[in-house]
């Protein structure tokens, strides 16, 4: 089966700095592969670029077999298969919950609205807010919202989904309950492309992991084998700043059974 | 002295009341003018088309250096010289505070717009929103709130300024005090009404401006 996603060869550029190196990357349909690497080594403008928010520079990135480097590339065809949700949420503030959800698929997909409806209702049940359905954004938590957001995405019916450190503007204890929604896609066998700090989420929902530094990827792996046995230096330092390997090798093997 | 000068309001109250449709019906067309141009061009203003800015700057640069009044020369007495091009004294004013009322809105509506966070614009586009749907559904309804109070202050300026179309030969309602100044010398009487007349029209349309702006600044 050839790949959903496609990275090779793919370089990006913000004026004159190269912010993607090279970038070398398949995922398979239904698969979960999780990103992680150091602040600016270009996670986000990976996650971006697959969706046009970035314009891509060179080589190539293929999407369900089409180039997305292509100038005829249809963006808002993209953009209804590959989902994003943001780590800031971004919610429309002047529109109720139900509202936020139903613009893509009605003004953008055409649905039919008492369809459209049902479906929002079963995803909202779904992440358990649909008591909030009427609700305004700013009535509602941070981890609220950005099941919402989730929910918005989702809504669209893409065939992948993007996620940006969506817990990272979340008070802790509301990171529970979005990571438990994305944990259950997974399960269900969506293809996910994850950017987190979750170190412990990462391992657990992960297929693979990728980890990048400086635009590059470095490793690629599963993440049993990144998180015991990470190959780079760069890498080891890396989880060691998240405490999750400890300096002394004996110690990897007590952590294993996690 | 009080009652004739009563008396001849109220006979002068038909020919004022024509200048003062003049004066209005300037001042509607040109609002609704402004707000349609100035919408286009805030919006314009935000799509990141290096051309586009230029010529806009060009344009705002020129209503903000020259004066309405010289503009409306210009235009009147300068097309039909230049370019054997002649418009009617009434439409050559709505023409002018037009495309003055619509580059101070225009500067309004691209604040406004520019002020919202940029995840408004990623989130909209990444459901697959057209252009024109993220405009209509996402950023300008956000940005109405922004730019209602400053928009009804620019409104209240250009029926302020409309007066200056009595210096192309429009016959407004300055047109037609002076007319009766001129047969009555009651100039205290007839300003006195003008005064009245632009106060009562532009003193609820600012105060509304105030309301609103301390009403939405609370939300
Ligand atoms: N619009 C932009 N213009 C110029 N440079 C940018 C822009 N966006 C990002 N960069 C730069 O590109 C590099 C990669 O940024 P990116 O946001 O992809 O990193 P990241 O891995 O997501 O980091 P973080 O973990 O902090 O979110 C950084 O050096 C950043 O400064
Ligand atoms: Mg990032």
């Amino acid at each position: 089966m050839s790949a959903l996603i496609e990275f090779q060869g793919f370089n990006k550029f913000f004026g004159e700095a190269q912010v993607l190196k090279g970038i070398d990357l398949s995922v398979q349909s239904g698969e979960v592969v999780v990103i992680l690497g150091p602040s600016g080594c270009g996670k986000s403008t990976l996650l971006r670029c697959l969706n046009g928010l970035e314009a891509a520079h060179s080589g190539s990135l293929r999407f369900a077999g089409n180039e997305l480097l292509d100038k005829r590339t249809d963006w808002r065809q993209v953009r209804q298969d590959i989902g994003m949700v943001f780590q800031s949420y971004h919610l429309f503030p002047h529109m109720s919950v139900l509202d936020n959800i139903l613009l893509g698929p009605l003004k953008v997909q055409k649905r039919d609205t008492r369809e459209a409806r049902e479906q929002a209702q079963k995803l909202l049940e779904r992440v358990g807010l649909a008591d909030k359905r009427d609700a305004f954004p700013r009535q509602l938590s941070g981890g609220q919202q950005q099941r919402i957001a989730i929910v918005r995405s989702l809504c669209m019916n893409p065939q992948v989904m993007l996620f940006d450190e969506v817990t990272a503007a979340l008070d802790p204890e509301m990171v529970k309950e979005v990571l438990e929604v994305i944990q259950g896609l997974a399960r269900d066998g969506m293809t996910l492309l994850i950017v987190t700090h979750e170190m412990a989420f990462a391992r657990a929902v992960a297929d693979r992991v990728v980890f990048m530094e400086a635009g590059r990827i470095l490793e690629h792996n599963t993440p049993e084998a990144f998180f015991t046995n990470p190959q780079t230096a760069r890498a080891q330092q890396f989880l060691e700043k998240f405490s999750f390997v400890s300096t002394l090798p004996k110690k990897i093997k007590e952590l294993e059974p996690i | 002295m009080a009652s004739s000068g009563l008396e001849l309001l109220w006979v002068s109250l038909p020919q004022l009341g024509k200048g003062a449709a003049q004066t209005l019906l300037i001042s509607l067309l040109s609002i609704a003018f402004s707000t349609l141009g100035g919408v286009l061009y805030g919006v314009l203003r935000t799509l990141g088309n290096r051309l586009v800015n230029v010529v806009l700057r060009v344009y705002l640069e020129l209503f903000r250096a020259i004066p309405v009044l010289v503009w409306l020369y210009l235009l009147f007495f300068g097309l039909p010289i230049f370019f054997g091009l002649s418009i009617p004294s009434f439409w050559c004013a709505v023409l002018v505070l037009s495309l003055w009322g619509a580059s101070e809105v225009g500067e309004v509506v691209r604040g406004a717009l520019y002020s919202l966070p940029r995840g408004q614009r990623e989130a909209g586009l990444s459901i697959g929103l057209s252009g024109p749907q993220l405009y209509g559904y996402v950023l300008l309804p956000q940005a109405l709130k922004r730019m209602t109070p400053p928009t009804i202050n620019v409104y209240t300026r250009i029926i302020k300024t409309s007066s200056l179309a009595v210096l192309i030969g429009v016959v407004d309602v300055i047109k037609v005090g002076q007319q009766i100044i001129e047969r009555t010398y009651e100039s205290v009487l007839i300003y006195g009404a003008l005064f009245l007349f632009f106060f009562f029209i532009c003193y609820p349309l600012s105060a509304a401006s105030k309301v609103l702006e301390r009403r939405w600044a609370q939300a």
